[in-house]
């Protein structure tokens, strides 16, 4: 619903072009990092479809991540690689289903009920991953052949997941953009900002705020699909409410309400948690980076109480001199 | 006149709140081509009518029929969808988009397939053409690209009217929709509702008993949940008992 300006689109577009151009140049760290920070960002687009797009804040997005992560090494059969045609829409469609069976016991709870609900059921999905057989227990389960596409598409090489990794993130980018303009988007916004009369307008929002909320599930299965491939390796931590959590921090630290936000959100999360954690610039410290992460982000959202995204107009209130409206 | 069809109809309605009884037994017929208003003091379960009428709310007994069919067990949305529009007595508005894009959003409500993601929602010619004849008909075609939370109060409260239209009801419940107007707008929207009088049955809430009077073809008074009067305005004028309840300050 919300329009998008010139400078925005140009932005976006200068970005995913660097981020290719950068396939050619990165280092196997570097492609990796990045390649870590794409997915995140990934995943917090399919947060900020349902926190930012319809105002349902869910504290439990980690859950989708990890059985998408999980089913990518579930599915793969002991002895080959499986066919990635095959392997990614299970997986998407594992964390949809559970998206789908939360999602229709939760959303018609509101506020911090919803948010109790959503992380309660994540820590149902987190204990199955962690005091079960089939999750493989605290040591977590490696993935022995990554998916490939015949000989076309092998994801063994770092460059071709960041590759892939980003062809991912442009399309749900996209995805996301055009469904906010349709009329889905405008009926989820018209929901965040006054439900009750929707419904008197004839809307049933609460199959919107299903369709929505699967949808986000997907999108984060599919993230987490990708982190397992990256890795080869999947343990319970990636459906941890601490993930849930940091997944929320992006959004909200990029800005809340825009694609961009998620984007720049999820750079920001992990380059300034790599930063802390340098021995190089911290030495002994380091190993206290969630200090170091924790005062960053809280002196980021009380200047920036609209995310990082809201900078540029920061910037020219404070050239201007006009007072911040508080909301 | 022949008998004018009726398209809503609430029987025994009744909702408690805890111990309250909001509306205690009520029924109320509403025609094509009359208004109906509804008065009663504060407190007197006029909302809890319309919530119950509209279904946003469950009756605890009761029944409501619209177009002749049981829509008691129906929600609000498939209620909507057959034809019931509602105001609300508290403004609520989309503040944030323009006067077209509310109307446009309200519109769209009724067009098939909405999960087509690659279609632009302000490109959907049958809700922009939806949208523009409810701001015609509710006066605000000159005002569509203002937006809507810095309209005027009496603006505001049009383009309550203007949402329900946009859905093409038959059946309009309005919510006091002149509180707070001046006399000016008193005096348009008192216009537009007798223009819209014509093609749809509408139940009118309003405090202000000049313009119900010069309004209404029927007046039901509502005091503590129940009906002590229901008939044409000359009868309730001269009706004992309402001048005691109600009218008695006057
Ligand atoms: N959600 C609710 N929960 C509990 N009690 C309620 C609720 N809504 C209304 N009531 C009570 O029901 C009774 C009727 O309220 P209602 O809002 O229908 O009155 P009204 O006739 O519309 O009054 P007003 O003229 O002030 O708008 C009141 O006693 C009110 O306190
Ligand atoms: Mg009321």
């Amino acid at each position: 619903m919300r329009a998008t300006s010139v400078p925005q689109t140009v932005f976006t577009v200068v970005v995913f072009v660097a981020l290719a151009g950068y396939a050619f140049v990165g280092g196997s760290f570097g492609l990796d990092l990045i390649t870590k920070i794409m997915i995140y960002a990934i995943f917090a687009l399919s947060l900020e479809l349902i926190a930012g797009g319809v105002g349902l804040v869910s504290f439990g997005h980690a859950a989708y991540f990890g059985i998408g992560a999980y089913a990518a090494v579930l599915l793969t059969p002991k002895d080959g690689a499986a066919s990635l045609v095959l392997l990614l829409p299970a997986a998407v469609c594992a964390a949809a289903l559970y998206a789908l069976a939360v999602g229709a016991l939760s959303l018609r709870t509101r506020g911090v009920y919803f948010i109790m609900v959503t992380l309660a059921f994540a820590q149902m999905a987190y204990y199955v991953a962690h005091d079960t057989p089939l999750g493989g227990g605290t040591d977590g389960i490696y993935l022995t052949q990554k998916p490939a596409i015949g000989e076309a598409l092998n994801l063994n090489q770092p460059v071709m997941i960041y590759g892939f990794t980003l062809v991912v993130l442009a399309a749900v980018f996209l995805f996301l953009a055009l469904l906010n303009r349709s009329r889905f988007g405008h009926a989820l916004a018209g929901i965040r900002v006054n439900e009750q009369r929707m419904r008197a307008m004839s809307y049933s929002t609460f199959g919107y705020k299903l369709a929505a909320f699967t949808l986000s599930g997907a999108i984060a299965g599919f993230a987490g699909f990708l982190f397992a491939v990256k890795d080869g390796f999947v343990n319970p931590e990636l459906m941890s409410w601490h993930l849930s959590g940091a997944v929320l921090v992006m959004v909200i630290l990029g800005g809340l309400g825009h694609l961009r936000g998620a984007l720049i959100g999820a750079f920001a999360f992990v380059l300034l948690q790599e930063f802390f954690k340098s021995e190089a610039i911290f030495g002994a410290l380091a190993k206290h980076w969630h200090l170091g992460l924790g005062l960053a982000i809280i002196v980021s959202v009380t200047l920036l109480p609209n995310g990082l995204v809201g900078l540029p107009a920061e910037i020219k209130r404070h050239l201007a001199g006009t007072p911040r409206d508080n909301t | 006149m022949t008998t004018p069809e009726i398209l809503l109809r609430g029987s025994g309605l009744t909702r408690r709140w805890g111990g309250v009884l909001a509306v205690d037994n009520v029924s109320i017929s509403l025609r094509r081509g009359a208004v109906h208003a509804v008065i009663g003091t504060n407190g007197a379960g006029k909302s809890t009518l319309i919530n119950l009428l509209s279904g946003e709310i469950e009756p605890s007994a009761g029944r409501v029929e619209l177009n002749g069919v049981d829509v008691t067990r129906w929600r609000q949305p498939r209620r909507a969808r057959a034809g019931l529009g509602r105001s609300y007595q508290r403004t609520t508005l989309f503040p944030g988009l323009t006067v077209l894009e509310n109307c446009r959003l309200a519109a769209q409500a009724l067009q098939p397939r909405p999960w087509l993601w690659w279609q632009d929602a302000r490109r959907c010619e049958e809700s922009l053409q939806a949208a523009r004849y409810a701001l015609l008909r509710s006066g605000l075609d000159g005002q569509d690209q203002q937006i809507a939370g810095e309209l005027s109060h009496g603006q505001q409260r049009q383009l309550e009217i203007a949402l329900c239209l946009a859905t093409r009801p038959d059946v309009l419940l309005l919510d006091e929709p002149l509180a707070g107007m001046g006399a000016e707008e008193t005096r348009r929207m008192l216009d537009l509702l007798n223009e819209l009088k014509a093609d749809h049955a509408i139940l009118l809430v309003e405090h202000d008993m000049d313009a119900v009077f010069r309004i209404a073809d029927e007046i039901t008074v509502m005091v503590n949940g129940t009906v002590i009067a229901s008939d044409t305005p000359q009868a309730i004028r001269s009706h004992a008992a309402v001048r005691e309840a109600y009218l008695g300050e006057d």
